[in-house]
């Protein structure tokens, strides 16, 4: 699922900036990801199209993912004998609506052969990309992919007639099975500049004195600020009428090129809308939430975990480092400490990344892989749209709130798909605030088991869900702003492939690893000096009297909500030896819940949203703890 | 009327999309302004499901809300062609 974010309302002649920071887009950035004299061939297309698969077959295994410069965005390159391939996020158009967008923008418009994979049973929208590169001016070759599915549905395609039509090679593919591979990179060899509409090319003519190239040109007339900021000139404002004359152009082409035979709708239809309808769909969707999580917080959190973290990591890999850590700088001053000791750089950031998150995330992205491919994400996102835009959000944010139960930090970075500033500080609070991770779900499972079973477990949920609702009404009223509505395409229902989802989910874990590794190391660098200066114990003991008198805990407990900012599984942990019970673990338990995101997560909280907003939300959730914590002792306290 | 007032399953023409955004993405999408589309849906507790060919989008309630249609009289073509020479050759083509 893309973004297909907008932001309301706005006057129809004009066309602004739709992110604050733009990256710093300029000519040859691309030259980063492709050599110089390589003839760059760039795929282009519509999400979920089968892009992917033809990167692959071109490129083969020695593939190269890296972020594209200035923004967050992983682009694949990869060599096809002297050519470079750049395969490119999907997108429904070329402009700057969003981050990928840009991207692709930016990369398209240095491209020197496009190769365009295009739905065959969705010429309607798919051919709107075609087109407006076309008018760009860009040599083209059109891949007819999926064309198996089209026949199943009733579409006969005339690829012959819809090349004609468009004046560049069109080649019937279908990647699932590797049918035209060859015929496509071939053809490429034949790319075309391919026929446009008349007068647009005459209005186009008229900017190319100040405007690099015809493409450029066509998107500082369809008034895009960042291209037209570029050249020193002002944003045309003509995007409505181009696009319309461009999809009518569709419209016409679809019309002459597509013969639909049969009617109504078939099962695969059916079933969509069938989990999109809340009383089939909200039944369907819990049956996959109580398999995710018995696949990630029963499979992955304890069996896989229990080994890579129990097993391999502090049975063997911590002894070693501790080893030969106290060889070189011996086993007892601070720099032991520091690198090897209980939050050693060395011993606690290793166990934590590779031990617990990595296992965690890998089977997060995996489910998330295998959502998005089977075309159900943007079905959960409609279904919990609803429920989203009462806490200012829209269904969208449920991608990053079920990533929240995985890694807050990783979610935190997730938020980059919501449509707007507001919204990801809003869902970027709330997961800090009331969202628990999978690391400090498990001990709080483990903790409300013992003390209470079933109505513990139960009034923990309603509290945690009660406290995220009217945390979340609270915010949607006053951060300031306007969310964006949900508008999003529906892919049809696909059975996933497993090679796809392995690639997928092996490429976000990478990029997991490269942007927020780091965070985790840095973290316990910071509580290492923390320890090592005493601080840790003067919180400790600043917090004791607080936990004491208006928590109604043992003083105690309260090194557990300051191990809670180490990792906020060791402050869930740090319960289990008090022996509380009843009403005192569920105080206990909401109230560290709430309390400061770990340590790694306010350092990305502080990247991606500013160093105000972090602290914003460390202080908050230090307040609201104590604030809800007290009042659910208190309330216990009169109803016991 | 209103995309969220629209009855389910009824074909609609699509009159007003009164927002720069979602009008260029609605377009890329095949709807645009006077598009009839075959199927509205105002899911209950969702968003409105909007089918045109074989393109389904969601529209989220409060967007709806401000999207202008009318009820498809049932010889409304569903998509509207070139309405002046825009470079296509479509004479005598295929067909």
């Amino acid at each position: 699922m893309r973004a297909t974010d907008h932001a309301r309302p706005a006057s129809r002649a004009a066309s602004r900036p739709v992110r604050a920071q733009a990256p710093p887009a300029c000519h040859g950035q691309v030259s980063v990801l492709a050599p110089e004299g390589a003839r760059r061939v760039v795929l282009v297309g519509n999400p979920n199209v089968g892009k992917s698969l033809f990167f692959n077959a071109f490129t083969g295994l020695y593939v190269d993912v890296s972020n594209f410069p200035g923004t967050t965005v992983a682009i694949s390159s990869g060599r096809m004998g002297d050519d470079v391939v750049l395969d490119t996020p999907g997108i429904y158009g070329v402009s700057s609506f969003n981050d990928e967008e840009i991207v692709a923008r930016d990369i398209v418009i240095d491209a020197d052969v496009v190769l365009n994979v295009v739905d065959a049973v969705h010429l309607e929208r798919d051919l709107f990309l075609t087109l407006q590169l076309i008018d760009m001016g860009l040599p083209l070759v059109v891949a007819l992919n999926m064309v198996d599915e089209a026949t199943s549905r009733g579409l006969r395609v005339d690829e012959m007639e819809l090349a004609a039509l468009l004046g560049v090679p069109v080649v019937p593919t279908v990647a699932t099975k590797r049918k035209g591979f060859t015929e496509a990179q071939a053809a490429l060899a034949d790319a075309r500049v391919g026929l446009s509409d008349p007068v647009l090319q005459d209005r186009l003519a008229g900017l190319l004195d100040r405007v690099g190239t015809r493409g450029e040109a066509l998107l500082v007339l369809e008034g895009d600020p960042f291209i037209a900021e570029r050249h020193g000139v002002e944003p045309l404002g003509m995007r409505d009428e181009i696009y319309l004359g461009r999809r009518q152009r569709v419209n016409a082409i679809v019309s002459r090129v597509v013969e639909r035979s049969g009617g109504g709708l078939d099962l695969r239809t059916r079933l969509g809308h069938a989990l999109l309808r809340p009383l089939t769909g909200i039944p369907v969707l819990a049956v996959v939430l109580f398999i995710m999580y018995e696949f990630i917080g029963v499979f992955v959190a304890q069996t896989v975990v229990g080994f890579t973290e129990g097993t391999i990591m502090q049975g063997y890999v911590e002894p070693l480092i501790r080893q030969a850590v106290s060889a070189v700088v011996g086993s007892t001053g601070v720099l032991y400490q520091l690198l090897a000791g209980d939050f050693g750089v060395l011993t606690l950031s290793t166990t934590y990344i590779f031990g617990l998150l990595l296992p965690l995330v890998i089977g997060f992205y995996l489910m998330m892989s295998l959502l998005e491919d089977s075309g159900y994400l943007p079905r959960i996102a409609a279904l919990t749209d609803r429920m989203m835009t009462v806490v200012g959000l829209n269904g969208r944010a449920i991608i990053p709130m079920i990533l929240g139960f995985g890694c807050i930090t990783m979610a935190t970075i997730t938020t980059r798909i919501l449509g707007n500033d507001r919204e990801r500080k809003i869902a970027t609070a709330l997961m800090a605030f009331a969202i628990p991770c999978s690391a400090q779900l498990g001990v709080i499972t483990g903790l409300l088991a013992g003390a209470g079973g079933l109505s513990l477990t139960v009034a923990y949920g309603a509290i945690m869900v009660v406290i995220f609702g009217v945390l979340g009404v609270l915010m949607a009223r006053f951060v300031p702003g306007e969310s964006t509505d949900l508008l999003i395409d529906l892919p049809p229902l696909r059975l996933p492939r497993p090679m796809n989802v392995l690639t997928k989910t092996y490429r976000k874990t990478i990029m997991f690893l490269r942007e927020v590794g780091l965070y985790f190391v840095v973290g316990s660098l910071l509580l290492g000096v923390l320890q090592v200066t005493g601080a840790l114990v003067a919180a400790q003991t600043w917090l004791a009297p607080l936990t004491e008198n208006w928590l109604l805990l043992p003083r105690q407990t309260s090194t557990a909500f300051i191990m809670g900012f180490v990792r906020r599984d060791f402050g869930a942990a740090g319960l289990y030896s008090l022996g509380l019970s009843g009403t005192d673990v569920l105080v206990a338990l909401v109230t560290i819940t709430l309390f400061v995101p770990c340590i790694a997560s306010v350092l990305v909280i502080t990247k991606e949203r500013g160093k105000s907003f972090a602290a914003f939300v460390w202080v908050g959730s230090v307040v609201l703890a104590f604030l809800f914590g007290g009042i659910l002792a208190h309330v216990a306290g009169w109803l016991a | 009327m209103t995309l969220l007032e629209a009855r389910r399953g009824s074909r609609v023409r699509i009159l007003e999309i009164p927002d720069d955004r979602a009008r260029a993405q609605c377009i890329r999408f095949g709807i645009g302004e006077g598009t009839v589309v075959d199927w509205a849906e105002p899911l209950r507790v969702g968003p409105v499901l909007v089918r045109q060919a074989n393109q389904e989008i969601c529209l989220g309630r409060n967007l709806a809300g401000r999207i202008m249609v009318e009820e498809a009289q049932p010889t409304d073509e569903c998509a509207r062609p070139c309405d002046r020479d825009c470079g296509l050759d479509l004479r005598g083509r295929g067909a």
